[in-house]
């Protein structure tokens, strides 16, 4: 009986959390990633830090906003498929009512000067926020030359050209891939050069 | 039957877009104009909306689309719609993560992709900060003209709000809060006091 109690109030956390997540992300995409990082890793500890970015990359990787991707994945690891769903919902049911709301007073919404005059500002401190994720995952990174080098490589290309990001992960997964392959080739060399022996 | 057709429309931008955001428009344009659900001009107004508001950008639209094409049945569709894909893939590879985690191939997979997502997150804030704090359309041929272009009030609160949040830890929530306040003193109440 216990157990089943706790599994509901995991529940309804997981969809409050994702609920607030949803709620307080303005301009979508990457202004997520500062939010669900600190909720997720640093407040409940649902994810490990390692952990984190292998999730960010799978929803990056996979089709559909990565915001909702990372929320389904997370619900998921922390209470099965009824997590993964509380989770998709609390992160979309926000921006569901607030727009089918503001669809109805479209013209009336658009000419609301303060609110405007609030979302410049926000629009600020969400760059301080995506710095900040930035920084921290930085942080944990494990650099070698060839990691290094993928990373400016890939704040090159999405700072200045238009190449689509899949593209890049999937050169970024070739990449480890080929270098994992060499690997276990000089790891297979070197037990067979001491068989040899 | 307009319903079915929002509905299979939005599932079809939910699976063909990867890597989420903005470089989900151009698709999202042709399909929504197409099917002459809204046009260029109001879709444009509603990106300027869009950001604004809290939420992705594909969930918004397609909550918008719906509200506009079919009431709140319509938008329930198309919000249903466009998570539905990823949705149902996240869930296989979130179960088939847990085993394969720890798989060197997957290890290796990863070790490459990890950097490419620090690269475009700080390529986001790279972005972010050109279009937010740079004039659109500012030519710039000299120093000079580099400051003559550039939102200084854009920048005093991006500047106040890194000391508070790196200084004081704040939550993030709370930042996103004192940056709407700001915002409205700066753009709001000083030009008033100013200008009378």
């Amino acid at each position: 009986m216990k157990e089943k109690n706790d599994y509901r109030e995991k529940l309804l956390t997981v969809f409050i959390t994702f609920f607030k997540i949803g709620l307080f992300t303005f301009g979508g995409g990457y202004a997520m990633i500062p939010l669900i990082e600190y909720e997720t890793v640093e407040r409940h500890h649902w994810i490990e830090s390692k952990d984190i970015l292998d999730i960010f990359a799978i929803a990056e990787a996979t089709p559909g906003v990565i915001a909702v991707n990372t929320a389904t994945f997370v619900g998921y690891k922390v209470a099965g498929f009824w997590g993964s769903l509380l989770a998709t919902l609390g992160v979309v049911i926000p921006s569901l009512t607030i727009i089918s709301i503001i669809a109805l007073f479209f013209e009336q919404f658009q000419s609301l000067e303060w609110v405007g005059y609030a979302f410049k500002g926000v629009r600020a401190g969400v760059i301080v926020l995506i710095l900040g994720a930035v920084v921290k995952m930085a942080k944990k990174g494990t650099y070698t030359p060839l990691t290094v080098l993928i990373l400016v490589l890939a704040f090159g290309l999405a700072s200045f050209t238009d190449i689509n990001v899949i593209y890049l992960l999937l050169g970024g997964a070739v990449t480890g891939l080929i270098y994992q392959l060499w690997r276990s080739n000089k790891q297979i060399t070197k037990k067979n050069d001491e068989v040899g022996k | 039957m307009i319903y079915l057709e929002l509905f299979i429309t939005f599932f079809k931008i939910g699976l063909f877009t990867i890597g989420g955001g903005y470089a989900m428009i151009p698709l999202i344009q042709q399909e929504v104009v197409a099917h002459g659900w809204l046009t260029l001009l109001e879709l444009t107004d509603f990106i300027a909306v869009a950001e604004s508001t809290p939420g992705p950008f594909a969930v918004n639209i397609a909550t918008f689309v719906g509200m506009e094409m079919g009431g709140l049945a319509g938008a329930l569709m198309t919000t249903t719609a466009v998570v539905l894909p990823s949705f149902i893939i996240i869930l296989f590879i979130a179960k088939a993560f847990t085993n394969f985690q720890q798989n060197k191939w997957v290890q290796g997979a990863l070790y490459g992709m990890r950097p490419v997502v620090i690269g475009l997150i700080a390529a986001a804030v790279w972005l972010l900060m050109v279009s937010g704090f740079i004039i659109k359309g500012a030519e710039i041929h000299a120093v000079s003209d580099f400051f003559a272009s550039l939102h200084y009030l854009e920048i005093i609160i991006f500047m106040i709000g890194s000391f508070v949040y790196f200084r004081f830890r704040l939550h993030p929530i709370k930042l996103i809060l004192i940056s709407a306040g700001l915002g409205m003193v700066f753009f709001g109440v000083l030009p008033m006091l100013f200008n009378g």
